[in-house]
């Protein structure tokens, strides 16, 4: 162990701890169950023994749940129990491949602003402070719009629209970090800005990090089914969760379990995501030690 | 206060420019020819040549911006495809629905946000204060577009309460536009309604924390007195603040509720826009949605002064 890696802070080495906390945090449990349960069945969708979610079915059209088909049929008499679990695969992948565009995007941008600061600073806050005046739901959509409607660019416009919150996020934990006694250490013994950065600062700012990106995975499976919703995620015939509750609206009267499944299962996962970023937030918090 | 206003003003500037940039730039992401996306069927080449001297699109792309940002300068936002309108004309008809709409869920969050907020950090970690964050955490798990179909089930195909959809002024008909925005405005305001729960929350157990309140106790107040004239009134500040920061959020969250509701505001303009490749309403819609935005911003920091004598005293 050398001398600088003694001198950094405890609280980001010691991730068992963290995970002691957020097992102890029954929200957090729930949330985490929920999470991987709706991940195993996603993951799972062509194994199990459902119907093909794109086989239509004139004879079953707007049947009510039954015991041939659990959560009843939609307008073209697909079962909608097996759109529910391959639309899982749609609404997290986006969810989880949003942050991560987000995430690669904007953490580098905002250890560069706040580890340099000066013009790199100036020019990157500026440009985050403008990009986080445009409301994210909109800059989704315009983005989605431009960029022509499809899941994938749905995840990039969600992922883009995120990205300046965590340029920012990160910009303010680096500015707390780098004057920290063991970034001095490193500077002192000659290391360059790339190793510092990468070493010292970057695992340092990461808890908050972490803690932001599962809470924007819930604000961003939201976006994606309301995307899918509009029309501009998920494209017909493929299953999603929002494009599910497009074709449900209507037919309020006269099948309505087509909308209750998919806003429910959008309600539980960000809920279990909205659980699971809480649950983090109070393990990775130094000031709850 | 003039000074300190013209400062945040100066300081908005440079943000706009940037959002301008980024406005204009969304029409070059636009895949393949945007003459031919404008043309539509027309193919002559005499109109294509002509569009694309009246878009000056054979100028190089810098000088293309200065032009659209000076038409913007003036008030020239261009001119819908679809209705053959100025893209301003149309945003300053479809913008009153929504600020009307966005207003009444203000009300629903205030209602529910703060007084929820204020019996869960009094009775903190009792059933009371489970309970609403409980429903705090389903206010914000709940995507509104469902809550919108179920409670149009509900209260209009099932109870038939009040209309799944429609929208009347409120200088027309006052009662049914109140009847036609109630279901939007509350469906609006769930969300909002759960993030203003925590936040007084929060700040009320600060407050609540504070000598002076141990003082007040002490001197033997009834706990009504320190709850509502000495712990809400300065735990009020970052409500207010934060309320007027949410107000900027609400015009960008219309967009799928009056998609829901059929309500003809600014969020189903950008909506009907996107589908009907209208770009510069489009643009027109992100460009006044963010210039509301850095407004309200402002109004929030004026706020946050205002209501604070410490602040005032160094301005």
């Amino acid at each position: 162990m050398t001398v600088l890696e003694t001198i950094a802070p405890l609280a980001n080495r010691e991730p068992s701890r963290a995970w002691r906390k957020l097992r102890a945090n029954k929200g957090a449990v729930v949330g985490l169950v929920i999470i991987l349960f709706f991940a195993v069945l996603a993951a799972m969708a062509p194994l199990l023994p459902i119907a093909d979610p794109l086989a239509t079915s004139w004879t079953a059209l707007r049947k009510a749940p039954s015991a041939a088909h659990w959560f009843g049929t939609d307008d073209l008499g697909r079962d909608i129990l097996s759109r529910m679990i391959w639309g899982a695969q749609s609404s997290l992948l986006a969810g989880v491949v949003s942050v991560v565009i987000a995430v690669i995007i904007g953490v580098p941008f905002g250890v560069i602003s706040g580890y340099f600061g000066g013009w790199a600073d100036l020019v990157i806050s500026r440009v985050t402070d403008a990009l986080l005046a445009l409301p994210f739901l909109i800059t989704a959509i315009a983005l989605a719009a431009f960029l022509g409607p499809s899941l994938m660019n749905a995840m990039i416009a969600i992922g883009l629209s995120a990205m300046p919150i965590f340029v920012r996020l990160t910009r303010g934990q680096v500015l707390a970090v780098k004057t920290e006694d063991y970034v001095e250490g490193a500077r002192a013994v000659g290391l360059g800005h790339l190793d510092i950065m990468w070493r010292y600062i970057l695992p340092n700012v990461l808890a908050p990090i972490i803690v932001q990106a599962t809470l924007t995975v819930a604000t961003a499976i939201i976006a994606e089914a309301s995307l899918s919703f509009l029309g501009l995620g998920q494209q017909a015939p493929a299953p999603s969760w929002g494009s599910m509750l497009n074709v449900a609206k209507n037919f309020l009267t006269q099948a309505p379990w087509m909308a209750m499944w998919p806003g429910a299962a959008i309600f539980l996962v960000v809920m279990g995501f909205n659980l699971l970023g809480d649950g983090l937030r109070d393990a990775l918090d130094p000031r709850e030690a | 206060m003039p000074v300190y206003i013209a400062k945040r003003l100066l300081v908005a500037i440079p943000t706009l420019l940037i959002i301008s940039i980024f406005v204009f730039s969304l029409q070059k992401l636009l895949p393949g020819d945007p003459i031919l996306a404008m043309a539509g069927e027309e193919r002559d080449p005499a109109t294509l040549a002509f569009l694309r001297e009246k878009y000056r699109l054979n100028d190089p792309v810098i000088m293309q911006y200065f032009h659209w940002l000076g038409g913007i300068l003036t008030g020239d936002f261009g001119i819908s495809l679809r209705t053959n309108q100025p893209v301003l004309e149309l945003i300053g008809q479809k913008l009153p629905v929504t600020i009307q709409l966005a207003m009444m869920a203000m009300f629903f969050a205030l209602a529910i946000g703060i007084p929820m907020g204020i019996l869960a950090a009094v009775w903190k970690n009792t059933a009371i204060d489970y309970f609403a964050n409980f429903v705090a955490l389903c206010g914000l798990s709940l995507p509104n577009f469902w809550l919108g179909i179920m409670l149009i089930l509900l209260v209009s195909v099932n109870l038939g309460w009040l209309p799944a959809s429609g929208y009347e002024s409120i200088f027309v008909d006052p009662v049914r536009s109140i009847k036609t925005t109630l279901m939007p405005a509350f469906v609006l305001g769930t969300g909002l309604a759960a993030q203003i729960m925590r936040h007084t929350r929060s700040s009320m157990l600060g407050v609540l924390s504070a000598d002076y309140i141990r003082t007040a106790r002490a001197k033997g107040l009834s706990p009504w007195t320190i709850v509502m004239s000495h712990s809400f009134r300065n735990a009020l500040l970052p409500i207010v603040t934060m309320s007027a920061l949410l107000f900027g959020e609400l015009l960008a969250g219309a967009v799928l509720t009056e998609q829901i509701f059929t309500i003809p505001g600014f969020g189903k303009l950008i909506v009907d826009a996107v589908f009907n490749r209208d770009y510069a309403v489009v643009q027109g819609v992100v460009l006044c949605t963010a210039i509301g935005f850095i407004l309200m911003n402002l109004v929030a920091d004026i706020l946050y002064v205002l209501l604070n004598p410490r602040l005032r005293v160094n301005l």
